[in-house]
């Protein structure tokens, strides 16, 4: 017994060294750790914002299109709202809908790439045309028309649409990352030993993949940021009840707004761009940190 | 290999593997790569059988086919259960599985034959836990005795396989086959990968390992010096069929078919003394889809007849017991 | 000896690499001369350096890569005329200096034919290539030169072959045109890296053929390198044995295979099986594995795999002794010959 505990216990030094290294790395990449700090900064405070239940939705007339001031520090709207508070508020909701679209498209696709990648033949053809009709589509129109049957404009919609026409860049590169896997020796190792596919599959092949999946992910977080602030800004996003970074950029559709009141439009674009900004840091960072063929 | 009664644990009986070629969008099958083409053979337990030839003789297959990776288009595998032989080829799923606990392979890249994002111990319990062994104390032990045999700490489990050297690779990878104490180990090019120094440790190593446990090995390697040394029966393959199969003594002095002394010739030697004239092959390996007519070798035969470019030879016994060679160079002999 | 006789003379080429801001030293103190029309095999395994030290001297490695050398001297006969070479003088490693080497007087052949040749080009016009690049040829003229070089080499029906693409080609045929492409230009001297590892034995005894037929009958100086003893005794004149970035034994074929000294060399001639062994006959092995070349001490490099190692070996650099004319040893064993550098 005492020897079972010294095979695990022994080396565990050595073990997190992989991962050790891999942080160290990280750290001496200077703009993903500037990506990083930002992503998380501006999380934090919008998180803190909302629990502390800031208000966000109280008109306040005599208040209206202020200018960053002291107690106004981002301003206020055209309706006399506190712009930091909608910036903070609607920056939860923007990132929950990044984060939540990215990660679920990322499973979708990634369960999707690894079945069509390891069998091959015809699940392979079946989900590569499914994949390809999805794509067809324009997300525009589906969002429209998602709206049009429902009749209501809102949250569940649109995480609905992008995850949907979201999981095939995902889906395509983990498909080949498979393909090219399975002819691995230890993919056959797996089989002469009679394991199962989907342990093969899953456990065992699905590692291999995942440091493209997880710095995917990432990018997708912000391509999705993206996405819903370019239909909120058109009005077929969440409903102006709920702010979110691109709803907010909405009221700067006035041209009177853009050219006399910048705050309104400034102080969210900006939020959106810093935090973009900042993913992409992040996923290239991961990216050299991940990538084997770099090391 | 003594008289006495050889105990035969595989009995291969004309198999055939072929692989289709499909073609436009409906997939119509316009032809078949013949990678083994009716091979019929006899492994006794206990003995190093060495399968070699030049790369597309279809050896690699062979051994996937009596491994059940490939499946066979044709013939019959019969392994030896305790006496009575059953089919492979016929198993169904849960007798493949169990089958699987009798041979084992190794194969020739050790680079990749490990899991680069586990850890050697997640590598090696594995195997075990799928064929149930639960407890987590019997599977240690298990890991202990097959790393000693190849001569691993047993605390080098907790590393990753970027850690170890080719040579260590492939004895953690014989190590893993051995986990499940088959009867059969096929090893596949177990040493092309390693450097030239490494490769006497691994050979004598398995050399020890096959004492120990009495295993059966499948040697398959383009090498001959290599197969050579393992062997104590040689097959020789060309384009999918037999050439020749003889004792590993007798195929070094006393070679028959042809290519077989071709292959022999073609070996350098490092003896600066002993300068045999080599004999060059004209030509190359036809494509094993478009098969010449008749002897396979026929091409870059240089005794080639008339009745070699049509009719395909037949293995026939030729000089002492066991020794087979499909040639017409033999035909009137018997 | 003059350099009529000499044509390529390297002294002390060190090589080292930089990965992770780290230097480390690959190729250390390599010095050889290859004798005009000669055969030189260089021999070791895998991370000898025997690979990076031809691709110095070619100046064919990385940006990431330090050559530094006291000399390297091609020495290029011409019309009866000595044309000295300084290559390690030259600074760009793909200026016009290097290029116009590479092809009329230096050039190599590479391990794998598959990829040594572009796919979407036919063969001929990759032949043709070098022959419109350094001699200004026309298209039609060149075309004649490579038919003629496909005669020579061997290559079946040339005229249906020259307008082949690569993958209608089986891999000893690659590596026909790949030295198709290495001779065309007539060089002087020519460094095959392992060029028959990935072909089968039987196409592996034609290339052989063809390389000493080269050799001898028109006179090429031939550098080969690779691991397998066999092929050396087949092929080389002279042979340089390597070990973790040095030369350890440098001699003539009959001053390696009869009077071998360095114990590295002895194991790696016992240790590979050659047929006919007889029975039960057991092959040596040499323990342990080849170190990481960024984590060696001083001292010899082979100490903790020799049988015969002293505490003398783990010391110091061990220097070279030659022990009879021509035939140089790294190990002290050999101390009371004269030190060679």
């Amino acid at each position: 017994m005492s020897e079972t505990k010294s095979i695990k216990e022994m080396n565990k030094s050595s073990s997190s060294s992989l991962f050790r290294r891999n942080v160290r790395k990280f750290m001496n990449n200077k703009l993903a750790l500037f990506g990083l700090i930002v992503v998380l900064v501006i999380t934090i405070a919008c998180i803190v914002g909302a629990v502390m239940g800031i208000d966000y939705s109280t008109p306040n007339l005599p208040q209206m299109k202020k200018p960053p001031s002291a107690e106004h520090l981002f301003g206020t709207d055209t309706i006399g709202r506190d712009l930091l508070a909608r910036v903070l508020y609607g920056g939860c909701y923007s990132i929950l809908v990044g984060v939540f679209c990215a990660v679920l498209s990322s499973v979708i696709g990634a369960v999707l790439g690894a079945l069509a990648g390891y069998f091959g033949g015809r699940v392979d053809k079946f989900i590569v045309r499914l994949s390809e009709i999805f794509q067809a589509f324009p997300q525009l129109v589906l969002v429209m028309m998602l709206v049009a049957i429902l009749n209501k404009r809102g949250l569940g919609n649109l995480l609905f649409i992008f995850v949907i026409t979201g999981w095939m860049t995902t889906f395509r590169m983990v498909r080949n990352e498979f393909m090219s896997l399975k002819s691995e020796t230890y993919v056959k190792v797996c089989e002469a030993f009679g394991m199962s596919k989907s342990n093969i599959m899953f456990k065992q092949v699905l590692p291999n993949v995942m440091s493209p999946i997880i710095v995917s992910t990432t990018t997708n977080v912000a391509f999705f940021i993206l996405q819903e602030a370019a239909l909120s800004f058109i009005g077929l996003g969440v409903t102006d009840a709920t702010p979110t970074w691109g709803n907010i950029l909405n009221a700067a559709k006035s041209l009177s707004v853009v050219t006399d009141q910048w705050w309104i439009w400034v102080f969210p674009g900006l939020a959106i761009s810093l935090f973009v900004l900042a993913i992409n840091f992040l996923g290239d960072g991961l990216r050299d940190v991940l990538d084997p063929k770099q090391q | 290999m003594s008289e006495e009664k050889k105990d035969v644990i595989f009995k291969v009986h004309n198999l055939k593997t072929w692989f289709p070629i499909t073609k436009g969008a409906f997939k119509k099958v316009v032809g078949h790569v013949k990678a083994v083409d009716d091979v019929s053979l006899e492994v006794y337990r206990g003995e190093t059988l060495g399968i070699v030839g030049e790369s597309g003789c279809g050896k690699s297959t062979l051994g996937k086919t009596l491994m059940l990776l490939e499946k066979p288009t044709g013939g019959e595998v019969l392994y030896n259960y305790d006496g009575t032989f059953k089919d492979i080829t016929k198993f169904d799923k849960e007798e493949t599985f169990k089958f699987r606990r009798r041979v084992q392979m190794v194969f020739q890249d050790p680079y990749s034959a490990l899991n680069p994002q586990k850890k050697i111990y997640t590598s090696f319990e594995e195997p075990l836990k799928v064929h149930g062994v639960s407890n987590a104390q019997t599977r240690e032990d298990v890991m202990q005795k097959v790393l000693k045999m190849v001569n691993i700490q047993p605390d080098y489990l907790m590393r990753y396989p970027h850690e170890f050297s080719g040579g260590q690779r492939q004895r953690l990878c014989i190590a893993r086959a051995l986990e499940v104490m088959p009867d059969v180990l096929i090893c596949d090019e177990p040493v092309s990968a390693l450097d030239v120094s490494i490769q006497a440790q691994v050979l004598n190593l398995m050399k020890d390992i096959q004492k120990e446990m009495n295993l059966t090995y499948l040697f398959i390697a383009h090498d001959l010096s290599v197969v050579q040394y393992m062997s104590d029966r040689i097959v020789v393959m060309y384009l999918g069929k037999i050439v020749e199969i003889a004792d590993s003594k007798a195929l070094y002095d006393n070679p028959l078919h042809p290519y077989t002394k071709a292959l022999l010739s073609a070996i350098p030697v490092p003896d600066i003394h002993n300068r045999k004239k080599r004999q060059v092959l004209e030509g190359e390996v036809p494509s094993p889809i478009n098969k010449p007519t008749g002897c396979a070798f026929h091409n870059r035969c240089p005794h080639c007849m008339e009745i070699c470019r049509q009719v395909d030879p037949a293995t026939i016994q030729c000089g002492e017991e066991g020794h087979m060679v499909a040639c017409h160079l033999y035909d009137k002999k018997d | 000896m003059d350099t009529k006789e000499i044509i390529l003379d390297v002294k002390k080429l060190n090589t080292s690499f930089i990965s992770d801001r780290k230097e480390v030293k690959i190729v250390k103190d390599v010095s050889f001369q290859l004798k005009r029309g000669t055969a030189l095999a260089v021999v070791g395994e895998s991370g000898c350096g025997k690979s990076v030290t031809m691709n110095s001297i070619m100046r064919f490695t990385g940006a990431n890569a330090r050559v530094t050398a006291e000399n390297i001297q091609y020495n290029a006969l011409k019309d009866g005329k000595i044309i000295e070479h300084h290559l390690e003088k030259i600074k760009k490693p793909n200026g016009p200096e290097m290029r116009a080497l590479r092809g009329p007087d230096l050039s190599m052949v590479f391990q794998d034919p598959m990829s040594s040749l572009n796919p979407v080009y036919k063969v001929g016009d990759q032949v043709a290539e070098s022959l419109i690049q350094h001699f200004g040829m026309k298209k039609k003229e060149a075309r004649e030169k490579v038919l003629e070089m496909f005669r020579k080499l061997g290559i079946p029906d040339p005229e249906a072959r020259i307008d082949c693409y690569p993958h209608q080609f089986s891999g000893g045929m690659k590596q026909r045109v790949v030295i198709a492409i290495a001779m065309i230009c007539n060089p002087e001297l020519i460094i095959c890296d392992e060029p028959t590892t990935a072909l089968d034995v039987t196409i592996q005894a034609q290339i052989m053929e063809l390389l000493k037929g080269l050799q001898i009958n028109e006179g090429k100086s031939i550098v080969l390198i690779t691991h397998n003893m066999g092929l050396v005794a087949e092929m080389a004149d002279e042979v340089c044995v390597m070990y973790m970035g040095r030369v350890v034994e440098f001699g003539s074929l009959e001053d390696i295979f009869d009077h071998t000294s360095h114990p590295y060399t002895q194991a790696l001639l016992r240790s590979v099986p050659v047929l006919g062994l007889a029975d039960g006959q057991k092959l040596e092995t040499i323990p342990g594995t080849t170190p990481n070349p960024a984590d060696l001490k001083g001292g010899c490099d082979f100490a903790d795999r020799c049988p015969f190692a002293t505490d003398a070996c783990r010391k110091g650099s061990i220097p070279a002794y030659e022990i009879s004319p021509g035939h140089r040893v790294r190990c002290i064993k050999y101390n009371n010959f004269p030190e060679v550098d």
